[in-house]
């Protein structure tokens, strides 16, 4: 059920980004798109009554007991990786807003089709 | 309360608010519901035993959003209203049609909500992962181990690709010199 | 639709120097302890969650809030952009070289080459330094990547934030 969720979340930024007029928006669009997959595979991976992925001193002795405990540290790595990613290119994304506002001065996507030499 | 439970209230918040995001016709609301949006996300970050992503997606979250805002707070706001009906509803579902393609193949085999797939497999990475993270990388936290250790590689191309948005956002924003007008172009 | 006469309301942007009083007195208390918290989820990376990722934010959100709170003349005071974007060159390099360094000295690029240390010299430096586990000096070569790589995140967000505020959209009007 909370998959289901997920890819709720996931079509609605699916649909900001398809269907909106407000470049903005789009981006807000991809964000939420962007955060309901990593949501999704760190749900994935997580195992009920689980510990995070980090040892103690006090419990470090057996390493499968470790194992068998803990949630699944793969997709919190990879997610990791994909968080930082999406900043980069929202960064990139809003730049490019920016500078298509000062061009044709408005965001509304359906004004900037006309390309001008 | 058990954890599944938290986790579909918190998704209906988080949904609530993104639907207010995306609905709203003033940007500067927009950008802060989305900040809610990202709020929701680190505490469920935090219920599913992930403090390495709560705190990345926290910290994140708040440099999109002043980004964000950044872009949004000096323009006037043009109330854009109105979308474009019928091309991007065809779009919208010819790509959920193609999700949904994938997606038929893949959910039977997930399970339960907190019946992770690697537990059920013996050879599954993840068991070797945390198994041996202290062992061989010497690290406590299994997550850091992987993604410097074990899976090094995802790591550089992860710089890569920021180096390459940062570069690409650097050269779009630089400020560019003017010309003085006896020396444009005839 | 838009006509020629945009009228741009009257916000604080970059030309006067920051926010209030309040916020300029607490930044200046509290900006030390943020930068420090910063080096403090990076250093520790491989022992507490964190890394070098989310540390390196933290660290350019010590940058991003002195330029909010006094203006983008003081934060470029304290780091300005050409050497930003230097530093950012040299956080992948010295990601990259230690990368390289464990295709020297173990014979496979990107090993963590001090949790197995090949070779007598760095296995009597690691004793020598008391390197064990759940200690500050352990776990090979993860904190050297994480120092290079919070120094990179760090000076590439520290760098698009600063072009952002930097950006004065001048838009010329020139609409049909």
């Amino acid at each position: 059920m909370p998959y289901a969720l997920c890819l709720v979340l996931f079509v609605i930024g699916l649909y900001a980004v398809a269907t909106k007029r407000n470049l903005i928006k789009i981006v807000i669009g991809f964000i939420i798109m962007e955060n309901a997959v990593n949501l999704l595979l760190i749900m994935l991976g997580y195992r009920l009554g689980g510990r995070a992925p980090i040892l103690w001193q006090s419990t470090a002795g057996d390493a499968a007991e470790f194992a068998r405990v803990a949630v699944d540290p793969l997709p919190q790595a990879l997610v990791l990786t994909s968080i930082v990613i999406s900043l980069g290119v929202t960064a990139l994304m809003v730049a490019i807003c920016l500078r298509v506002y000062e061009r044709y001065g408005t965001f509304d996507i359906s004004e900037i089709r006309r390309l001008r030499g | 309360m058990n954890i599944e439970t938290l986790a579909i209230v918190i998704l209906v918040f988080i949904i609530v608010g993104a639907l207010v995001a995306i609905e709203t016709p003033d940007l500067l609301s927009a950008v802060i519901c989305l900040g809610t949006v990202d709020i929701g996300f680190t505490i469920l970050f935090l219920f599913l035993k992930a403090p390495d992503i709560a705190i990345t997606q926290m910290v994140v979250e708040v440099v999109c959003l002043v980004i964000l805002i950044r872009a949004t707070i000096r323009r006037d706001m043009t109330l854009v209203t109105g979308e474009r009906q019928f091309f991007g509803l065809m779009v919208m579902l010819a790509i959920l049609g193609i999700l949904a393609l994938a997606l038929v193949r893949i959910v039977p085999n997930f399970g339960a909500f907190g019946d992770p797939i690697f537990a059920r497999a013996a050879q599954a990475p993840s068991q070797r992962y945390l198994a041996g993270a202290l062992k061989d990388t010497g690290a406590a936290n299994a997550v850091a181990a992987v993604i410097l250790d074990y899976r090094g590689y995802d790591t550089l191309g992860e710089a890569t690709i920021l180096f390459a948005a940062v570069v690409g956002a650097v050269a779009l924003l630089r400020p560019k010199p003017r010309k003085r007008p006896e020396e444009r172009d005839a | 639709m838009s006509d020629a006469t945009i009228k741009r309301p009257a916000v604080r942007g970059a030309d006067q120097p920051g926010l209030s009083i309040i916020v300029r007195t607490v930044t200046r208390w509290v900006k030390s302890f943020i930068f420090l918290f910063g080096i403090y989820i990076v250093c520790f990376g491989h022992l507490t969650p964190g890394g070098g990722f989310s540390g390196g934010v933290i660290l350019s959100c010590t940058f991003i809030l002195l330029m909010l709170a006094f203006g983008r003349e003081r934060a470029l005071r304290q780091l300005p952009v050409p050497r930003a974007a230097m530093l950012d060159s040299v956080g992948a390099l010295g990601f990259l070289a230690v990368a390289t360094i464990g295709l020297f000295a173990s014979g496979v690029f990107f090993v963590n080459w001090l949790a197995v240390p090949a070779a007598g010299v760095l296995q009597r430096l690691c004793v020598l330094l008391g390197v064990q586990p759940f200690h500050l000096l352990s776990a090979g070569t993860l904190p050297l990547y994480n120092l290079w790589i919070a120094l990179k995140v760090a000076t590439s967000l520290f760098l698009v934030f600063t072009l952002l505020a930097m950006l004065r959209v001048n838009y010329r009007g020139e609409k049909e």
